[in-house]
C-alpha cells in the first residue's frame, strides 16, 4: 500500500514536472513555426499577355488567381495586375463587366472591386521587366510599382501563348527564358525578394523555368517541354473557351484554402495530374532552400501578417500646428470675383497672335543658307568683295 | 488663490480656443436626376459635390487635415499648382438628335483638360507628371498622353471657375479616344466619395448594370467657385458626375415602365450621413398628368436648364418618410424640344493614301444665327492640307471670323485647328479638309494595327440663344445639374457638343514579311551556294574498307606465324 502510494506520488510529481516542460516545448515549436518563413509582406505580380477576344481564357485565368489572392488577404496596393486586353467591357461580351470562369456563368471572377494597374498596350516585355527590377521612370505612380524588399514573398503568375523557351506578349513580341532568369537574378542581387513562387500556364511552360539560377525560387508550370496546355470548357452563350485546364483546377484547389489553412506546397504540386490536365504539370524546387512540405500555401497566396510584440514605449512628438485660417485680409478686399466669359466672341476675333519665342534657324534653313553663301563666295571670291563693298 | 488660479485657467482655455482656428468648412451634396428620353430610354445623372473653403495654392502652408475632400486629389492640386481640372471617361457616344443635350457633355474615350496656375514655370513638365499620377489614381492608361496628342487651344475651353487672367499658355487639352472604361475605373472613382459606395446614392452604382447601357460617362471636375452670393472669397468645388443612359430593350425589356430596381438592380436605403442634402429629381415636364410615380411626392421643383424650363418631382432622401417600398415610374412621352445645335463628323474618300474629313454642324433655330467655335485636334499621321479647307453653309462659302491653325510636327505635335464660324439660321454648315496618310515606322504600330487608328472628337462650343431667361447668379439651393456652367447673360446658354471620333486605317505592312523573307533567302542561299561550293571544293579519295573481324583475326595469326597477310 505504502509502495503503491509512493509510486503514485512519484508519478504525480513526474507529471507535474513534465507538464510545464511539455508546455514550453509546445510554445517553442509554435514560436518556431511563427518565425520559420522569414517573410514579413507579400506581393503578387499577375500578368496576362494575350490580346483579342478569342484569348478570353487567359484573362479569366489571371483574374481567378487575382481573386484568390485578394480573398486570402493580399491588398490591391500589393498586387500588380497586368491585363493585355479588356474582355469585361469588350463589345463582344454578352454580359458586360463580367468575366466568367465556369460555364453557365456561375462564377464572375471580375467582381466589383477590381483594380487593373497595367492594361491594354501598356503590357509589354519592357514594362514587365521594369516592374520586376524596379527601374521605372520617376513619375510612375505607386500602384504601378513593385515596392518589395528583402523580406517580401512574391508570387508571379504568367499566362498566355508560349513555346519552347519563350512567352508571347500581345502577338507582337516575346520574352525568353534567359531574360526572365536574368531579371530574377537582378532582383536577387538588389534583394528585392525573400522567396519567389513562379507559376506559368502556357504551352511548354516548363521551358521557362529551366534557366533559373538565383536562389530561393520555386517554379510551377502547366506542361512539360513538347506538350501543349489545353483549355478547359467553352461556354456556348459567350462563344469562347473560359479557362485553361491547369488554372481551372488550381482555382478549385485555392477555393478550399482559407487564411488559416495549413495546406503546403506538396498539395499544390499535386494539382491537376495528367488524368485531368492531359499535359503533365512540372515543378522545380532545387533552388529553394526550405523543404516544400513545410512551405504553406498562404506564404505566397495569402498575406498572413506576423506581429511582434514589444514592451518598449515610444514617445510621440507634439502634433503639428494646424494652419491658421486666412485672417481679415479677405474681409478687407471688397472687389468681388467673377467667372470668365465662356465664349467671348469679340475678344476672340480681335485676339492678337501669340508672341512666339524666337528660335535660331535649324536644319534645312541653315543648310540652305550655307549653300547659298558657299556658292556666292565661290563665284565671287573673297578678294573681289572689296570691289563690291 | 484658488479663485485666481481657476480664473486664470478659465481665461487660458478661452484664449486658447480663440487661438485654435476653426477648421475650414466643407460640405457634401448629392443628387440624382432621372429624365425619360424621347426614344423610350431613360437617362440617369448622378452628381456629387464637395465644397471646401480652403486654399491649396497658398504658399508655405500645407493642407494636412482632409475630411470630405479626398486627400489624393488635394495633394495633386497643391503639388502641380492646378487651377482647374476636368477629366472624363466615357463609353459610348451621346446621340444628340435622339436624346437631347446632356447635362455635362463628354467625348468617347478619356478626355483631360487642365488650367495651371500662372506661377508655374514648366507647364509641360507638370502636365506630364500630372497625367502619370492620374493614371495611377484612376487605373487608366493616361500615361499615353504625351506631346504627340496634347494641344493648347487658343480660344476654346475657357476656365469654368473663378478667375481673371486667361492666358492660354497655361491650358492643356488631351483626349484618348481609344480608352476603355470598365469596373477598374469605376472602383477608384467610387472610393473618392465621402461615403464610398456604402451609403447614399452611390449604393446604386453596380457595374453590371451601369456598363450594360447605351452610354456611360464618369467625370471629375475640380474648380474654384464663389463661396456665397456676394462672391467675396473662393471655395474649391469637386464635382463627380456619372451619366448613364439605359436602353429600352436591353435594360427595360421593351416596356416603358422603369423603376430604380430595374435600372440599377438596387434600391436606396438611406442618405449618406455626411451629406448636407441628398435629393432625387424626376423630370415630369413632358406629361405631368399621365405620369405615374410611386411613391408620389408632393414636392415639385422648377429649374431652367439648357435653355428650357423643366418641372421636377423632388424626393428628399434626408427625410425619413421618403423611404419605403420600391420606387417605380410609369412613363409616357410626348415629342421633345429639338436640340438647336448638333454636329457630325465622318471620313470620306477611298484607298489608303488620301481622304477627306467632313464636319457637319446643324443650326436648328428657325430665325436666329449664332457663332460657334470649332476645335479640331488631328494626330500628326494624318497630314492635313489646309489649302483645301472649305467652309460652306447653304452651298455658299462662309468665311470664319477667326482661324487659328498650328501645323503638326511629325512625332512631336498634333494639328490644332480652331475656327469661329457664324451659323446662319436653320442651316447646315460643312467643313471639309483633305489629308494624306503617313507611313509609320514599323515599331510605331500597335499590336493590332488592322483595327485602325483613332482621331479624337471635334469640340463645338457655342452660346445658343435660349427661349427662356436663364438665371445669372448662383444660389445655394439651386439643384446641382443646373449650376454647372456659369451664365453671364440671360438670353443664351453655353453648350459644348462633341462629334464622333474617327477610325482611320493607315497603310499597314505585312509583319510576317521579314521572317518569310529570311527563311526563303536562307534556303535559296543554302541550296544554291552550298551545292556550288561542294562542286568546286570536294575531292574524292579511295578509302580501304576495314576488313571484317574474322579476317583481322586471321591476319593476326599469320603475322605471328610470319606468313604473308591476306588482303
Amino acid at each position: 500500500m505504502n509502495y503503491c502510494n509512493l509510486i503514485t506520488i512519484f508519478a504525480f510529481i513526474n507529471l507535474l514536472v513534465s507538464i510545464p516542460h511539455g508546455y514550453s516545448n509546445y510554445v517553442e515549436t509554435k514560436a518556431g513555426q511563427f518565425f520559420s518563413s522569414g517573410h514579413t509582406n507579400n506581393w503578387a505580380v499577375l500578368v496576362c499577355t494575350s490580346r483579342f477576344w478569342f484569348n478570353y481564357r487567359h484573362v479569366a485565368n489571371t483574374l481567378s488567381v487575382y481573386r484568390s489572392v485578394k480573398r486570402l488577404g493580399i491588398p490591391d496596393s500589393h498586387i500588380v495586375l497586368m491585363l493585355a486586353d479588356d474582355m469585361a467591357c469588350n463589345y463582344r461580351n454578352p454580359k458586360p463587366a463580367t468575366v466568367f470562369s465556369h460555364k453557365n456563368m456561375e462564377l464572375n471572377v471580375y467582381g466589383d472591386d477590381v483594380e487593373v494597374d497595367y492594361r491594354g498596350y501598356e503590357v509589354t516585355v519592357e514594362n514587365f521587366l521594369r516592374v520586376l527590377t524596379g527601374r521605372l521612370p520617376p513619375s510612375t505612380p505607386r500602384s504601378k510599382r513593385l515596392l518589395s524588399d528583402d523580406r517580401s514573398n512574391i508570387l508571379i503568375y504568367l499566362t498566355g501563348h508560349g513555346g519552347n523557351g519563350f512567352l508571347k506578349f500581345q502577338d507582337s513580341e516575346e520574352i525568353s527564358n534567359m531574360e526572365l532568369a536574368d531579371a530574377f537574378e537582378q532582383m536577387w542581387q538588389k534583394r528585392r525578394y525573400n522567396e519567389l513562387l513562379f507559376i506559368i500556364d502556357t504551352c511548354q511552360g516548363a521551358s521557362m523555368y529551366e534557366r533559373f539560377y538565383s536562389p530561393n525560387l520555386m517554379a510551377l508550370a502547366s506542361s512539360q517541354v513538347g506538350e501543349d496546355s489545353l483549355s478547359h470548357q467553352p461556354d456556348l452563350g459567350i462563344g469562347v473557351h473560359l479557362m485553361d485546364k491547369y488554372t481551372f483546377y488550381l482555382l478549385e484547389f485555392l477555393e478550399e484554402v482559407h487564411p488559416a489553412s495549413q495546406a503546403n506546397m506538396n498539395d499544390l504540386f499535386k494539382v491537376c495530374p495528367q488524368s485531368q490536365c492531359v499535359s503533365t504539370p512540372g515543378h522545380r524546387t532545387d533552388l529553394f532552400q526550405r523543404d516544400p512540405g513545410s512551405v504553406l500555401i498562404t506564404d505566397f497566396f495569402g498575406s498572413v501578417r506576423k506581429v511582434e510584440i514589444t514592451k518598449d514605449t515610444i514617445n510621440l512628438t507634439s502634433p503639428v500646428e494646424p494652419p491658421i485660417k486666412r485672417s481679415g485680409s479677405s474681409d478687407i478686399q471688397i472687389e468681388s470675383l467673377t467667372y470668365v466669359d465662356q465664349l467671348p466672341v469679340a475678344e476672340i476675333i480681335h485676339q492678337k497672335p501669340k508672341q512666339k519665342d524666337w528660335h535660331p534657324p535649324d536644319g534645312f534653313i541653315l543648310g540652305l543658307w550655307t549653300l547659298i553663301l558657299l556658292v556666292f563666295f565661290q563665284t565671287y571670291g573673297i578678294k573681289h568683295l572689296k570691289h563690291i563693298f | 488663490m484658488l479663485i485666481l488660479s481657476s480664473l486664470l485657467l478659465f481665461i487660458l482655455t478661452t484664449h486658447s480656443e480663440a487661438l485654435t482656428p476653426a477648421a475650414a468648412r466643407d460640405e457634401f451634396q448629392e443628387e440624382l436626376v432621372i429624365r425619360p428620353l424621347h426614344s423610350g430610354d431613360i437617362y440617369a445623372s448622378f452628381q456629387f459635390r464637395t465644397l471646401w473653403d480652403t486654399d491649396f495654392l497658398q504658399e508655405g502652408q500645407k493642407v494636412s487635415h482632409y475630411r470630405l475632400f479626398p486627400k489624393s486629389l488635394g495633394q495633386v492640386l497643391s503639388k502641380f499648382s492646378v487651377r482647374e481640372l476636368h477629366i472624363s471617361f466615357t463609353q459610348g457616344f451621346w446621340r444628340t438628335m435622339q436624346w437631347g443635350q446632356p447635362f455635362i457633355p463628354s467625348p468617347p474615350g478619356a478626355e483631360l483638360w487642365v488650367w495651371f496656375h500662372d506661377t508655374v514655370s514648366d507647364v509641360d513638365g507638370n502636365w506630364k507628371e500630372l497625367t502619370n499620377v492620374l493614371s495611377g489614381i484612376f487605373c487608366a492608361s493616361l500615361n499615353f498622353i504625351d506631346l504627340t496628342n496634347t494641344v493648347q487651344p487658343s480660344a476654346s475651353f475657357k476656365p469654368l471657375g473663378l478667375g481673371n487672367a486667361t492666358d492660354h499658355r497655361f491650358l492643356r487639352y488631351a483626349t484618348l479616344p481609344r480608352e476603355i472604361v470598365c469596373t477598374e475605373n469605376l472602383t477608384p472613382w467610387k472610393k473618392l466619395l465621402p461615403c464610398g459606395s456604402k451609403a447614399g446614392l452611390a449604393v446604386l452604382m453596380k457595374s453590371e448594370k451601369l456598363f450594360h447601357s447605351s452610354f456611360h460617362s464618369q467625370a471629375v471636375h475640380i474648380r474654384p467657385i464663389c463661396q456665397d452670393e456676394q462672391c467675396s472669397s473662393k471655395a474649391w468645388e469637386l464635382r463627380q458626375t456619372l451619366n448613364v443612359v439605359f436602353d429600352l430593350h436591353t435594360s427595360g425589356q421593351g416596356k416603358k415602365e422603369w423603376s430604380l430596381f430595374k435600372m440599377f438592380s438596387r434600391t436606396l436605403t438611406e442618405a449618406c450621413p455626411l451629406a448636407s442634402s441628398s435629393k432625387v429629381y424626376v423630370d415630369i415636364t413632358d406629361n405631368p398628368e399621365l405620369f405615374e410615380l410611386s411613391p408620389a411626392t408632393p414636392l415639385l421643383g422648377q429649374a431652367v436648364v439648357l435653355g428650357d424650363r423643366r418641372t421636377y418631382s423632388v424626393y428628399d432622401l434626408s427625410r425619413a418618410e421618403t423611404f419605403g417600398q420600391l420606387r417605380s415610374f410609369n412613363l409616357l412621352l410626348r415629342d421633345m424640344l429639338r436640340p438647336l445645335l448638333h454636329a457630325e463628323r465622318y471620313v470620306a474618300g477611298f484607298g489608303l493614301q488620301t481622304g477627306e474629313i467632313h464636319t457637319v454642324i446643324y443650326n436648328n433655330h428657325p430665325y436666329r444665327a449664332f457663332p460657334v467655335l470649332l476645335m479640331d485636334s488631328v494626330p500628326w499621321y494624318l497630314q492635313l492640307y489646309i489649302h483645301t479647307l472649305t467652309v460652306t453653309s447653304k452651298s455658299r462659302d462662309n468665311k470664319p471670323s477667326y482661324i487659328h491653325y498650328q501645323p503638326a510636327k511629325d512625332r512631336h505635335r498634333p494639328h490644332l485647328l480652331e475656327m469661329l464660324i457664324q451659323l446662319p439660321p436653320h442651316s447646315m454648315t460643312e467643313v471639309t479638309v483633305q489629308f494624306e496618310r503617313a507611313l509609320l515606322k514599323w515599331t510605331e504600330y500597335t499590336p493590332d494595327p488592322n483595327h485602325g487608328f483613332y482621331v479624337g472628337s471635334s469640340v463645338v462650343s457655342a452660346l445658343v440663344p435660349s427661349m427662356v431667361a436663364m438665371r445669372t447668379n448662383f444660389t445655394q439651393d439651386q439643384p446641382l445639374f443646373s449650376s454647372f456652367v456659369p451664365v453671364k447673360e440671360e438670353s443664351s446658354y453655353f453648350v459644348r457638343v462633341y462629334t464622333e471620333p474617327l477610325l482611320v486605317n493607315l497603310p499597314t505592312p505585312d509583319f510576317s514579311m521579314p521572317y518569310n523573307v529570311i527563311c526563303l533567302t536562307c534556303t535559296v542561299v543554302a541550296v544554291g551556294y552550298g551545292s556550288f561550293y561542294n562542286l568546286l571544293t570536294r575531292t574524292f579519295q579511295v578509302d580501304e574498307p576495314s576488313p571484317p573481324l574474322s579476317k583481322r583475326l586471321a591476319n593476326l595469326i599469320r603475322r605471328m606465324r610470319g606468313v604473308p597477310l591476306l588482303t
